[in-house]
Protein backbone atom coordinates (compact mmCIF):
# COMPACT_ATOMS: atom_id res chain seq x y z
CA UNK A 1 0.00 0.00 0.00
CA UNK A 2 1.70 3.20 -1.15
CA UNK A 3 1.84 5.91 1.47
CA UNK A 4 0.55 8.41 -1.04
CA UNK A 5 -2.55 6.31 -1.59
CA UNK A 6 -3.18 6.06 2.12
CA UNK A 7 -2.86 9.83 2.55
CA UNK A 8 -5.29 10.46 -0.28
CA UNK A 9 -7.78 8.04 1.24
CA UNK A 10 -7.47 9.57 4.68
CA UNK A 11 -7.93 13.05 3.29
CA UNK A 12 -11.00 12.04 1.33
CA UNK A 13 -12.44 10.46 4.45
CA UNK A 14 -11.64 13.54 6.53
CA UNK A 15 -13.45 15.71 4.04
CA UNK A 16 -16.49 13.43 4.00
CA UNK A 17 -16.69 13.41 7.77
CA UNK A 18 -16.11 17.13 8.03
CA UNK A 19 -18.79 18.04 5.52
CA UNK A 20 -21.49 16.02 7.22
CA UNK A 21 -20.58 17.10 10.69
CA UNK A 22 -20.44 20.77 9.75
CA UNK A 23 -23.81 20.62 8.05
CA UNK A 24 -25.32 19.13 11.20
CA UNK A 25 -23.73 21.83 13.33
CA UNK A 26 -25.07 24.55 11.08
CA UNK A 27 -28.53 23.02 11.20
CA UNK A 28 -28.29 22.93 14.96
CA UNK A 29 -27.29 26.56 14.96
CA UNK A 30 -30.29 27.57 12.87
CA UNK A 31 -32.81 25.76 15.04
CA UNK A 32 -31.52 27.50 18.15
CA UNK A 33 -33.20 30.63 19.42
CA UNK A 34 -31.29 33.72 18.34
CA UNK A 35 -30.55 34.70 21.91
CA UNK A 36 -28.26 31.84 22.76
CA UNK A 37 -28.74 30.96 26.38
CA UNK A 38 -25.58 29.79 28.00
CA UNK A 39 -27.10 28.09 31.01
CA UNK A 40 -25.29 24.97 32.10
CA UNK A 41 -28.29 22.82 31.36
CA UNK A 42 -28.57 24.09 27.79
CA UNK A 43 -24.88 23.66 27.14
CA UNK A 44 -24.99 20.12 28.43
CA UNK A 45 -28.04 19.24 26.35
CA UNK A 46 -26.41 20.72 23.30
CA UNK A 47 -23.18 18.86 23.87
CA UNK A 48 -25.14 15.63 24.14
CA UNK A 49 -26.77 16.36 20.79
CA UNK A 50 -23.43 17.24 19.25
CA UNK A 51 -22.01 13.96 20.48
CA UNK A 52 -24.88 12.05 18.92
CA UNK A 53 -24.43 14.06 15.74
CA UNK A 54 -20.74 13.14 15.67
CA UNK A 55 -21.42 9.40 15.89
CA UNK A 56 -24.32 9.67 13.50
CA UNK A 57 -22.40 11.57 10.85
CA UNK A 58 -19.47 9.20 11.22
CA UNK A 59 -21.68 6.15 10.75
CA UNK A 60 -23.54 7.73 7.85
CA UNK A 61 -20.35 8.70 6.09
CA UNK A 62 -19.12 5.12 6.30
CA UNK A 63 -22.48 3.76 5.26
CA UNK A 64 -23.80 0.22 5.67
CA UNK A 65 -20.54 -1.34 4.46
CA UNK A 66 -19.28 -1.96 7.95
CA UNK A 67 -20.89 -3.91 10.76
CA UNK A 68 -20.01 -1.29 13.34
CA UNK A 69 -21.58 1.54 11.36
CA UNK A 70 -24.70 -0.56 10.83
CA UNK A 71 -24.86 -1.17 14.59
CA UNK A 72 -24.48 2.54 15.33
CA UNK A 73 -27.16 3.50 12.83
CA UNK A 74 -29.50 0.87 14.21
CA UNK A 75 -28.98 2.04 17.76
CA UNK A 76 -29.57 5.67 16.78
CA UNK A 77 -32.73 4.82 14.87
CA UNK A 78 -34.22 2.71 17.65
CA UNK A 79 -33.36 5.43 20.14
CA UNK A 80 -35.10 8.02 17.95
CA UNK A 81 -38.10 5.76 17.59
CA UNK A 82 -38.21 5.20 21.33
CA UNK A 83 -38.01 8.91 21.99
CA UNK A 84 -40.84 9.73 19.64
CA UNK A 85 -42.91 6.98 21.25
CA UNK A 86 -42.19 8.45 24.67
CA UNK A 87 -43.32 11.85 23.45
CA UNK A 88 -46.55 10.43 22.17
CA UNK A 89 -47.03 8.59 25.43
CA UNK A 90 -46.65 11.76 27.45
CA UNK A 91 -49.72 13.11 25.70
CA UNK A 92 -51.66 10.28 27.33
CA UNK A 93 -52.63 8.63 24.07
CA UNK A 94 -51.02 5.27 24.71
CA UNK A 95 -51.35 3.17 27.81
CA UNK A 96 -48.92 0.47 26.76
CA UNK A 97 -45.59 0.45 28.55
CA UNK A 98 -42.50 0.33 26.44
CA UNK A 99 -39.97 -2.05 27.89
CA UNK A 100 -36.40 -1.02 27.32
CA UNK A 101 -34.05 -3.97 27.32
CA UNK A 102 -30.98 -3.21 29.34
CA UNK A 103 -27.75 -5.01 28.68
CA UNK A 104 -26.88 -7.55 31.31
CA UNK A 105 -23.26 -7.02 30.45
CA UNK A 106 -23.23 -3.82 32.45
CA UNK A 107 -23.63 -5.76 35.65
CA UNK A 108 -20.48 -7.80 35.19
CA UNK A 109 -17.52 -5.95 36.70
CA UNK A 110 -14.98 -5.31 34.01
CA UNK A 111 -12.20 -6.89 36.00
CA UNK A 112 -13.51 -10.35 35.24
CA UNK A 113 -13.94 -9.95 31.52
CA UNK A 114 -11.45 -11.24 29.01
CA UNK A 115 -9.70 -8.85 26.69
CA UNK A 116 -11.85 -9.88 23.77
CA UNK A 117 -15.06 -9.35 25.72
CA UNK A 118 -13.95 -5.91 26.80
CA UNK A 119 -13.23 -5.07 23.21
CA UNK A 120 -16.65 -6.40 22.25
CA UNK A 121 -18.26 -4.01 24.67
CA UNK A 122 -16.42 -1.04 23.22
CA UNK A 123 -16.90 -1.64 19.52
CA UNK A 124 -20.52 -1.17 18.39
CA UNK A 125 -22.02 -4.42 17.26
CA UNK A 126 -19.09 -6.33 18.63
CA UNK A 127 -21.08 -8.72 20.76
CA UNK A 128 -22.28 -10.75 17.82
CA UNK A 129 -19.00 -11.02 15.95
CA UNK A 130 -16.42 -13.73 15.78
CA UNK A 131 -12.84 -12.89 16.63
CA UNK A 132 -11.70 -12.28 13.09
CA UNK A 133 -14.46 -9.83 12.19
CA UNK A 134 -14.12 -8.21 15.59
CA UNK A 135 -10.48 -7.36 14.94
CA UNK A 136 -11.23 -6.11 11.46
CA UNK A 137 -14.12 -3.96 12.61
CA UNK A 138 -12.02 -2.64 15.47
CA UNK A 139 -9.31 -1.48 13.08
CA UNK A 140 -11.81 0.34 10.92
CA UNK A 141 -13.67 1.76 13.92
CA UNK A 142 -10.46 3.11 15.41
CA UNK A 143 -9.35 4.86 12.28
CA UNK A 144 -12.79 6.39 11.73
CA UNK A 145 -12.99 7.53 15.36
CA UNK A 146 -9.55 9.10 15.10
CA UNK A 147 -10.62 10.91 11.94
CA UNK A 148 -13.78 12.16 13.61
CA UNK A 149 -11.78 13.39 16.60
CA UNK A 150 -9.38 15.21 14.29
CA UNK A 151 -12.28 16.86 12.47
CA UNK A 152 -13.84 18.02 15.72
CA UNK A 153 -10.52 19.27 17.02
CA UNK A 154 -9.91 21.26 13.86
CA UNK A 155 -13.35 22.81 14.07
CA UNK A 156 -12.98 23.67 17.74
CA UNK A 157 -9.54 25.18 17.19
CA UNK A 158 -10.82 27.12 14.24
CA UNK A 159 -13.59 28.75 16.20
CA UNK A 160 -11.75 29.38 19.40
CA UNK A 161 -9.22 31.66 17.72
CA UNK B 1 -2.96 -15.75 24.14
CA UNK B 2 -4.77 -18.97 23.37
CA UNK B 3 -4.37 -19.86 19.75
CA UNK B 4 -7.26 -21.11 17.71
CA UNK B 5 -6.33 -23.96 15.40
CA UNK B 6 -8.44 -24.10 12.32
CA UNK B 7 -8.01 -27.84 12.30
CA UNK B 8 -10.47 -28.14 15.15
CA UNK B 9 -13.68 -27.43 13.34
CA UNK B 10 -14.35 -27.13 9.68
CA UNK B 11 -16.97 -24.49 10.38
CA UNK B 12 -14.61 -21.87 11.81
CA UNK B 13 -12.58 -20.36 9.04
CA UNK B 14 -10.43 -18.37 11.42
CA UNK B 15 -6.80 -19.23 11.01
CA UNK B 16 -3.88 -18.22 13.15
CA UNK B 17 -2.39 -16.26 10.30
CA UNK B 18 -5.47 -14.15 9.88
CA UNK B 19 -5.52 -13.26 13.52
CA UNK B 20 -1.82 -12.43 13.49
CA UNK B 21 -2.32 -10.23 10.46
CA UNK B 22 -5.21 -8.38 12.04
CA UNK B 23 -3.35 -7.92 15.31
CA UNK B 24 -0.45 -6.42 13.42
CA UNK B 25 -2.89 -4.11 11.66
CA UNK B 26 -4.12 -2.98 15.05
CA UNK B 27 -0.54 -2.44 16.10
CA UNK B 28 -0.12 0.07 13.32
CA UNK B 29 -3.21 1.98 14.28
CA UNK B 30 -2.82 2.38 18.01
CA UNK B 31 -0.29 5.15 18.55
CA UNK B 32 0.86 3.79 21.91
CA UNK B 33 2.13 0.64 20.32
CA UNK B 34 3.29 2.12 17.06
CA UNK B 35 5.95 4.11 18.85
CA UNK B 36 7.42 1.12 20.60
CA UNK B 37 9.31 -1.71 18.96
CA UNK B 38 6.47 -3.63 17.47
CA UNK B 39 8.06 -7.10 17.51
CA UNK B 40 8.08 -7.27 21.26
CA UNK B 41 4.43 -6.43 21.87
CA UNK B 42 2.33 -9.52 22.62
CA UNK B 43 -1.19 -9.82 21.28
CA UNK B 44 -2.84 -9.47 24.69
CA UNK B 45 -1.05 -6.17 25.19
CA UNK B 46 -2.25 -5.03 21.78
CA UNK B 47 -5.83 -5.79 22.74
CA UNK B 48 -5.45 -4.03 26.05
CA UNK B 49 -3.94 -0.94 24.47
CA UNK B 50 -6.67 -1.01 21.83
CA UNK B 51 -9.36 -0.95 24.51
CA UNK B 52 -7.64 1.92 26.28
CA UNK B 53 -7.26 3.80 23.04
CA UNK B 54 -10.95 3.38 22.15
CA UNK B 55 -11.96 4.57 25.60
CA UNK B 56 -9.71 7.61 25.32
CA UNK B 57 -11.15 8.38 21.89
CA UNK B 58 -14.68 8.22 23.31
CA UNK B 59 -13.64 10.57 26.07
CA UNK B 60 -12.13 12.96 23.56
CA UNK B 61 -15.37 13.00 21.58
CA UNK B 62 -17.22 13.88 24.78
CA UNK B 63 -14.82 16.68 25.65
CA UNK B 64 -14.84 18.07 22.15
CA UNK B 65 -18.65 17.98 22.05
CA UNK B 66 -18.68 19.95 25.26
CA UNK B 67 -16.23 22.45 23.85
CA UNK B 68 -18.08 22.75 20.56
CA UNK B 69 -21.40 23.29 22.25
CA UNK B 70 -19.93 26.23 24.12
CA UNK B 71 -18.51 27.64 20.92
CA UNK B 72 -21.61 26.97 18.86
CA UNK B 73 -23.05 30.38 19.46
CA UNK B 74 -20.15 32.03 17.74
CA UNK B 75 -20.09 29.90 14.61
CA UNK B 76 -20.06 32.00 11.50
CA UNK B 77 -21.38 31.08 8.08
CA UNK B 78 -20.35 28.62 5.39
CA UNK B 79 -17.11 30.35 4.60
CA UNK B 80 -15.83 28.48 7.64
CA UNK B 81 -16.25 25.14 5.94
CA UNK B 82 -13.65 25.82 3.28
CA UNK B 83 -11.03 26.97 5.73
CA UNK B 84 -11.71 24.06 8.05
CA UNK B 85 -11.23 21.57 5.25
CA UNK B 86 -8.09 23.34 4.18
CA UNK B 87 -6.57 23.13 7.63
CA UNK B 88 -7.65 19.49 7.91
CA UNK B 89 -5.79 18.49 4.78
CA UNK B 90 -2.68 20.42 5.59
CA UNK B 91 -2.21 18.54 8.87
Amino acid sequence: MATKGVTLNTNARKIRFARRFISILLKMRKTRSPCSSSSIEDVRKRSQRIKIAAYSSMAHAVGPRRAWSRAVLFKLRSRARHQSMMKRRSFGLQKKRVVVVKNNNDIIPSGQLSQADRLRQLVPGGKAMDMCSLLEETADYISCLATQVKVMQTIADHFSK
Amino acid sequence: MSSRRSRQSGASRITDDQIIELVSKLRQLVPEIRNRRSDKVPASKVLQETCNYIRSLHREVDDLSERLSQLLATIDADSAEASIIRSLISQ
